[in-house]
């Protein structure tokens, strides 16, 4: 096999991998929306809070993992929860400008809170994997992209079934196809909202623990990545779970790919870019992105 | 005294001014503008200068997101086009400030039109997005099209020169600003008055409902864009004109998270909300600073916590604001003054 080929199969395999992570930042995005028709202008926000503090308790309070997972996650379940009850429970129902401000403004506090407690450098995380590189066939892969991205499927396929067969994600279907309806028939669509936003700051949560131990350690910078979930959603479409996954690892892909291969020619950060290009096209012939389901307007 | 409101025509109904007090305070109001350079600290001219950039840069956001509803997050690129665009103008084709501050208005109005396209297909939500992708695509050329800009390296602009007066103190680009900030405040207010402007408003009511009416959506919204990105552009040449360095990192997308924000905390579809909510955002970090400075001697670490306040403080008012106000300063202040504008024969 030749260099190039391998070359061209390692940014695939990377970008697969990162995908994975945009897919959990996008799942999130994507049941949010589905639920309540909000749009969250802070992914990164959620994801460097999952960092954060996933950090604050492996590292500085030396908790052992079987502790500090479950902690992380139950602070980013009242997270979820703080966030719907006190923010956006009273803007039902207000202008999409508000409820795109308002997530703005919820971002900028968390920002601004984790700023205050920890502090803007950047802290190192923990290894929970060796970093000696496994080889599949003659492409050399590190293990915590490996990982990372079977941790991401095998969460995907528990969401898929926690979809298809519990009560509650039932619940969480029928809301999202029809509000009024699912009223009618005994869901509690408040309780849907909550639900959604705990799934989201959860999965969020996990996104920011696979990135942290992907790169070495959690900065600010974590943010910026949260704003590719934009790409994935327009391409997948806002409304479906399945085009939230595929369109995640395709982003992945194709950001590794552009920016392999353009960055030598266009002189570096293509990979930040290309992502939104492809949204614009995306926008341009397909709004509704490949899955998502198209709005018909009457006045 | 006044005791209501009683008008007998539309003329009388569409007057800016229905007494005489209001024009005496806008008079005095200038007047006052017109002194304080001579008085004022470097240090509050800078202040003064940065709110007299917001308010056209505000005034522009709120043409295009209070009064026609298109969404755009993509303000900090408008400001960066106006601001790089004179900048090159000025340094690359030699051109004076008074030539360069309008055509680089005019090319961010240009620029504005490209970004306008989107809300041709797209509503809402769907243009936020799009406006975000040009956001970081605008950002991307900036910091890459490195013999015009100097990429992350920065770019010295040359002081405006006025009959052999340079323009390279606080003092000296407050008359600048504020010579094309107060017109901008008054291009703003009249345009609402006109078929154009009614447009914009109906087109934010409802687009569809509109067009039916037989607003053309096509126009009008494409106008709004490039109306809009001109006062972005004016700020963005002004703020050339005032740091007197440029760099692709003065426009990030917080700084149009700030541009909206003023809207929205000032008072959305509102003039004098542009107005208000520019002046929040400024005096915002400077009293955080104030404040930690009177701190630092029981609580040594406050400066330190200045800019996490601010995300703070920001976030919060945002948020109450949109939940307890969601038309802004704007309608806080038509309350108080109606108030005392009836007292005390309000019923």
């Amino acid at each position: 096999m030749g260099d190039q080929l391998v070359f061209a199969l390692q940014l695939v395999i990377t970008g697969v991998a990162v995908g994975g992570v945009y897919s959990l930042m996008a799942l999130g995005f994507v049941l949010i929306f589905k639920a309540s028709s909000v749009v969250n202008f802070g992914p990164g926000e959620l994801v460097l809070f999952g960092a954060y503090v996933s950090w604050a308790t492996i590292l500085p309070m030396k908790l052992p993992l079987y502790v500090a997972l479950p902690l992380t996650f139950a602070v980013a379940i009242l997270l979820g929860l703080v966030i719907e009850r006190g923010v956006l429970r009273p803007l039902i129902g207000e202008p999409i400008i508000s409820v795109i401000m308002v997530t703005f403004g919820v971002a900028s506090v968390i920002r601004g809170f984790l700023n205050m407690t920890w502090g803007s450098d950047t802290r190192p995380f923990p290894v929970l994997f060796s970093p000696e590189p496994i080889h599949l066939g003659p492409v050399p892969v590190s293990p915590v992209h490996l990982w990372s991205f079977v941790g991401v499927l095998g969460l995907l396929a528990i969401f898929s079934v926690f979809f298809k067969f519990s009560l509650t994600g039932m619940a969480m279907r029928a809301t999202a196809d029809n509000q009024q309806v699912a009223q009618s028939l005994g869901v509690s669509v408040k309780r849907v909202f909550a639900l959604s936003w705990c799934i989201a700051t959860v999965v969020s949560t996990l996104g920011g623990i696979i990135l942290g131990s992907v790169r070495g350690g959690v900065d600010f910078s974590l943010a910026d990545l949260g704003l590719k979930v934009f790409p994935v959603v327009i391409l997948g479409g806002l409304d479906s779970v399945a085009g939230a996954i595929i369109g995640g690892v395709l982003i992945g892909v194709l950001e590794n790919l552009s920016g392999g291969y353009l960055d030598p020619v266009l002189g570096g950060g293509v990979k930040e870019v290309a992502p939104f290009v492809v949204l614009v096209i995306i926008l341009m012939i397909r709004p509704y992105g490949f899955f998502g389901k198209v709005e018909i307007e009457r006045v | 005294m006044q005791c209501g409101g009683f008008r007998t025509s539309y003329a009388g109904d569409e007057r800016i001014f229905d007494t005489a007090l209001p024009i005496v305070g806008v008079t005095a109001l200038i007047g006052v503008l017109a002194v304080v350079p001579q008085f004022a600290t470097t240090y509050w001219l800078d202040v003064l200068n940065r709110i007299g950039i917001a308010v056209i840069g505000a005034l522009g956001l709120n043409i295009l997101v209070g009064y026609t509803g298109q969404i755009s997050i993509g303000h900090a690129a408008f400001l960066a086009v106006g601001a790089y665009s004179t900048a090159i103008l000025e340094i690359n084709a030699g051109l004076p400030f008074y030539l360069a501050i309008p055509l680089g208005a005019l090319i961010t109005s240009g620029f504005g039109l490209i970004f306008g396209i989107p809300s041709l297909r797209l509503r809402g939500l769907y243009l936020a997005i799009a406006t975000l992708a040009a956001h970081f695509i605008t950002t991307y050329g900036i910091v890459h099209w490195e013999s015009m800009t100097k990429g992350v390296l920065g770019m010295m602009v040359p002081p405006a020169t006025v009959f052999g007066l340079p323009l390279d103190s606080d003092k000296r680009v407050f008359y600048l600003i504020f010579a094309l900030a107060i017109p901008a405040v008054f291009f703003a207010k009249n345009l609402f008055r006109t078929r154009v402007g009614r447009a914009f408003i109906a087109i934010r009511d409802r687009d569809v409902a509109a067009g039916v009416m037989g607003v053309s959506l096509y126009h009008y919204k494409l106008l709004a864009f490039v109306i809009s990105s001109f006062y972005a552009g004016v700020a963005g040449g002004l703020m050339a004109h005032h740091s007197r360095i440029l760099f692709p990192d003065s426009f990030t997308l917080l700084v149009a998270i700030d541009y909206l924000a003023m809207i929205i905390i000032g008072g959305l579809g509102s003039i004098l909300g542009a107005i208000f909510g520019a002046i929040f955002m400024t005096l915002l970090p400077e009293v955080l600073k104030l404040g930690a400075t009177s701190l630092t001697g029981v609580y040594p670490n406050a400066f330190g916590l200045i800019a996490s306040t601010r995300d703070i403080v920001f976030g919060l008012a945002v948020i109450l604001f949109l939940m307890y106000e969601p038309q802004g300063l704007a309608r806080i202040w038509l309350r108080v003054r109606n108030y005392w504008k009836l007292w005390p024969y309000a019923y």
